[in-house]
């Protein structure tokens, strides 16, 4: 925890100093383009690296009845046959976090003893929440990136901004995705389980985002930056003309903090656990039907010739018992066997 | 074996969190905490690589010279071949919602019990040779080289998961340990690693067509007995076919039900039905085990075993295979039988359809394999069974999942449907222990030995503690199942956590309250018990 948050501290000063220093381009145009390079071809490397391993079994974790006779009703949801179910399945999991709603927290008690079961819905909560602020947050930057700013953009600021709190504007989004990130950060800092097994590769990318959040809305909130700039600034960025000095001396180097966090990220992302976005479909434990007894599925690396004990060694092995115990045989013992 | 603690005693024993950090924990192997070794001759006739003697209690394991070349190249074979071990070592978050799901970890509250932890012992010597900031940051992103210890660890842990699944059901990504699990067992095979309990089984299997090594004769003998105390309860000897071409099903179930209390009566609980019904079957001697502990080694031993069905099948001629109530042997069934010995014989029929009712299983139509429960619920529903329930009147009864069938498969209201019918007092244990949510007996996967017993009370710990709920409030006194590991591992459970629960397959309650054409009056049960409800039973 403490060095993911030194290396995040040092990411976010090494980047302000920069700025400051007059190598603003260095931070907001070179990186940028480089991290978004490496992270499109860091997630498609990861993704053929995948894919290059077979699925030789259909694994699906069965999550309720099969379809079998058909007075018994199927789960299809969550054990489907088909493949239509299954996008129905990958579908609940990648949008609802379905797996992840049926979460209890176990507790074993002295007394008795016995296991309490309590119902525990609230990493689903938090972990849905996250990730939807997270995706509206990083919709409405797209005011920054399309002129002019379309309709559906401004509604989405219209909606989020709907509380009315002070000026600019409070966007809910942002602080609920702030408090989400705290959650997902206090359950690792106090839950006993989660302390033990979390790792810098869970603080480095918790906290960075939370850098990201927090430069963000400062830039919003607090060290306002001229808009009219960032806006002239990112368009250039998007269209591959990238402005010159005249601009971004205009912009703060928070800006470029904000901008250095989001880079780093891009960059992190492929070489870590965060691959857990593209991962989840192609897990086989999900994204297949459970109907392997009624289709076959292959396996490329099956050795159709692979030995087995055949029927006539076992019968080599065992004709006189056999016989003597009156089971049929194929081939009946030499008279020579017997005395 | 040593006497066990109370289970107030075993509860209040499990340690606290260590304070270090896990990777500076070298494995513990005291007695009762691990599984005995496999036999180097046993590991010799299986021609699994490097058998050797050893013993998990010594400080050196004789593991081959090269081992770490071994073990680097196997691992990277294993990513090569299983895109499952790839993604399942780069997109877990730790977010710990498996954590507290697993059997293990509930009864022990060892860390590395965390179905997240046993995962990262892998994962972090995946991370060292596989992704790039590992091979830079090393121990600080959670990267490690091999070593003799973490050999050491990841057996203690491999041995310490039933491969149950259950952590799969909760994962947001379906990150599933039990294939993890596999996986490292198939690895620490390469270097000859590998555990008596399940190698004993897999070589008698391969010779006598069955785990216990039951030779043809004496398999026969054994279920003509069974038949004989069939008669004795019912006054009907039912038919024993063995090995007979031209019939239209070919019946397997696991070989432990042929020989064990109280999984013996759940074979009688066949040989009637089948014979009131009668069923055109027949038995095998050669495929006379429907169990797979091949499927607790490497998936070419699964393979190498199962095989014998789909060629038993071809050369008896049978149309379709039934099979009996078994759960890792369904997991196999479901999942892998089609991929490893499929297609199934040209021969045999294109959908499975009961004799009886007419019902089409389509469910089955590639593998040609229906399961028992499936076929006696599709009876009951057609009225095909004159059953007097109140036979087992005396009982409450109450049913576990196995694993296999339930997330490996998803066979749940078959089994239920079957029970209700055969009993009049049923009732489910809590919500979050059965169906797909179900606690492990403690010892599936090739665990249920001996001399771990403490700690197969611990893990079954979960199950054992919701059966004894539903014990106290209920006065549930039976419990039915459809596993035969099962069979042989909850009796001593249900004595531990909630003494008085008797365990049965689902098939023993059907034979007692099954009326049989001509049978005498039923004064007891398949156990040879006198039946307390029977009119004029008291006389
Ligand atoms: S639930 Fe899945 S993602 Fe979360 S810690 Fe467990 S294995 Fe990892
Ligand atoms: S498969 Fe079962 S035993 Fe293994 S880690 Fe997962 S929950 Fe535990």
């Amino acid at each position: 925890m403490s060095t993911s948050l030194l290396v995040v501290l040092l990411i976010g000063v090494v980047a302000w100093l920069g700025a400051s220093l007059g190598l603003a381009s260095l931070f907001g145009v070179f990186l940028p383009y480089v991290a978004v390079i490496i992270f499109i071809a860091g997630v498609v490397w990861r993704m053929v690296y995948w894919s290059k391993s077979p699925v030789p079994f259909a694994i699906p974790t069965t999550g309720g009845q099969q379809a079998s006779l058909e007075w018994i009703k199927q789960a299809s949801l969550d054990n489907p046959s088909t493949k239509w179910g299954v996008v129905k399945r990958m579908f609940l999991e990648v949008f609802f976090f379905r797996s992840l709603f049926r979460n209890t927290y176990a507790e074993v008690r002295e007394d008795g003893p016995r296991i309490v079961y309590f119902s525990s819905k609230w990493l689903w909560c938090f972990a849905l929440l996250f990730h939807y602020c997270f995706l509206l947050v990083f919709i409405r930057h797209f005011r920054f990136f399309i002129d002019p700013v379309p309709a559906c953009i401004t509604f989405i600021e219209a909606v989020d901004g709907v509380l009315q709190i002070g000026a600019p504007r409070l966007y809910l989004t942002g602080v609920l995705l702030l408090t989400a990130l705290l959650f997902l950060l206090g359950r690792r800092l106090f839950n006993e389980r989660l302390r033990y097994l979390s790792l810098m590769n869970d603080y480095f990318p918790l906290l960075l985002i939370i850098a990201l959040v927090l430069s963000g809305m400062s830039l919003r909130y607090f060290i306002k930056t001229d808009i009219a700039s960032v806006k002239a600034f990112t368009m250039g960025l998007v269209t591959f003309q990238p402005v010159g000095a005249e601009v971004t001396k205009n912009i703060g180097s928070l800006f470029f903090v904000h901008l250095t966090y989001l880079s780093v990220l891009l960059m992190y992302f492929p070489f870590s656990k965060l691959m857990h976005a593209p991962g989840v479909f192609f897990s086989p434990t999900r994204n297949l039907p459970n109907n392997t007894r009624a289709v076959h599925h292959e396996n490329p690396w099956n050795d159709r010739n692979a030995p087995f004990t055949t029927y006539a060694e076992y019968e080599d092995t065992f004709r006189d018992v056999m016989v003597e115990a009156g089971l049929p045989v194929e081939k009946q013992p030499d008279a020579g066997d017997k005395e | 074996m040593a006497t066990l603690p109370t289970p107030q005693q075993l509860i209040a024993s499990r340690p606290a969190f260590p304070k270090e950090n896990w990777m500076d924990i070298k494995p513990d192997f005291k007695p009762g905490s691990f599984c005995y070794p496999a036999q180097k001759q046993t590991m010799e006739l299986l021609h699994m690589p490097n058998p050797h003697e050893w013993n998990p209690a010594d400080e050196d394991w004789n593991l081959p010279e090269n081992w770490e070349q071994i073990l680097i190249d196997a691992f990277e074979e294993r990513l090569k071949k299983h895109r499952s071990l790839k993604l399942f070592m780069d997109i877990c978050v730790r977010c710990g919602a498996c954590a507290d799901k697993c059997h293990f970890f509930l009864g022990t509250n060892d860390p590395k019990n965390m179905p997240v932890m046993r995962a990262e012992l892998l994962r972090s010597l995946y991370r060292k040779d596989h992704t790039m900031l590992g091979k830079i940051l090393g121990k600080k992103v959670g990267a490690r080289g091999w070593d003799k210890d973490v050999v050491k660890e990841l057996f203690s842990y491999a041995y310490q998961c039933t491969e149950c699944r259950r952590c799969s059901l909760y994962c947001p990504y379906g990150i599933d340990t039990a294939e993890i699990t596999a996986i490292v067992r198939e690895l620490l095979h390469e270097v000859g690693l590998g555990i008596h309990w399940i190698m004993d089984p897999v070589k008698n299997c391969n010779i006598t067509g069955n785990h216990l090594g039951i030779k043809p004769h004496s398999f026969v003998e054994i279920v003509e007995m069974l038949a004989d105390d069939c008669e004795e309860v019912c006054g009907i000897r039912p038919k024993t076919p063995f090995n007979e071409k031209g019939h239209e099903i070919l019946f397997i179930t696991p070989s432990g039900d042929v020989f064990a209390d109280p999984g013996v009566y759940t074979f009688m609980g066949y040989l009637m039905l089948f014979h009131e019904l009668g069923l055109d079957y027949t038995l095998s001697t050669y495929a006379s085990e429907g169990g797979n502990f091949g499927s607790f080694t490497t998936f070419n031993m699964a393979k190498k075993l199962n095989a014998k069905m789909y060629a038993e099948a071809e050369r008896l001629g049978s149309k379709w295979i039934l099979g009996g109530e078994c759960g890792h042997m369904w997991r196999v069934i479901n999942q892998y039988m089609d991929t490893y010995n499929g297609p199934a014989p040209a021969h045999m029929m294109d959908v499975p359809t009961s004799p009886i009712t007419g019902t089409q299983f389509t469910n089955a139509k590639s593998t040609k394999m229906v399961h028992i429960t499936e076929f006696t619920a599709d009876l009951i529903k057609h009225n095909k069974l004159k059953l007097d329930p109140s036979r087992n009147d005396h009982l409450i009864t109450t049913f576990h999942d196995s694993c296999n069938p339930a997330r490996g498969m998803g066979l749940l209201d078959e089994p239920r449907a079957v029970l209700k019918a055969v009993c009049n007092n049923f009732v489910e244990m809590p919500e979050k222990t059965i169906r797909e949510h179900t606690f492990c007996c403690g010892a599936g996967s090739g665990l249920n030995t001996e001399e771990i017993m403490e700690l197969r009370m611990r893990s079954g710990m979960p199950r054992g503690n919701a059966l004894r709920y539903v014990q106290q409030k209920y006065g549930v006194n039976h419990m039915a199942c459809v596993c035969a590991i099962d069979r042989a591992t909850l009796p001593p459970l249900a004595n531990y956590w909630a003494p008085g629960v008797s365990v049965s397959g689902v098939h023993e309650l059907v034979a007692n309250a099954l009326v049989m054409t001509g049978e005498k009056k039923r004064t007891m049960d398949l156990r040879q018990e006198d039946l307390p409800n029977v009119d004029g039973g008291d006389e």
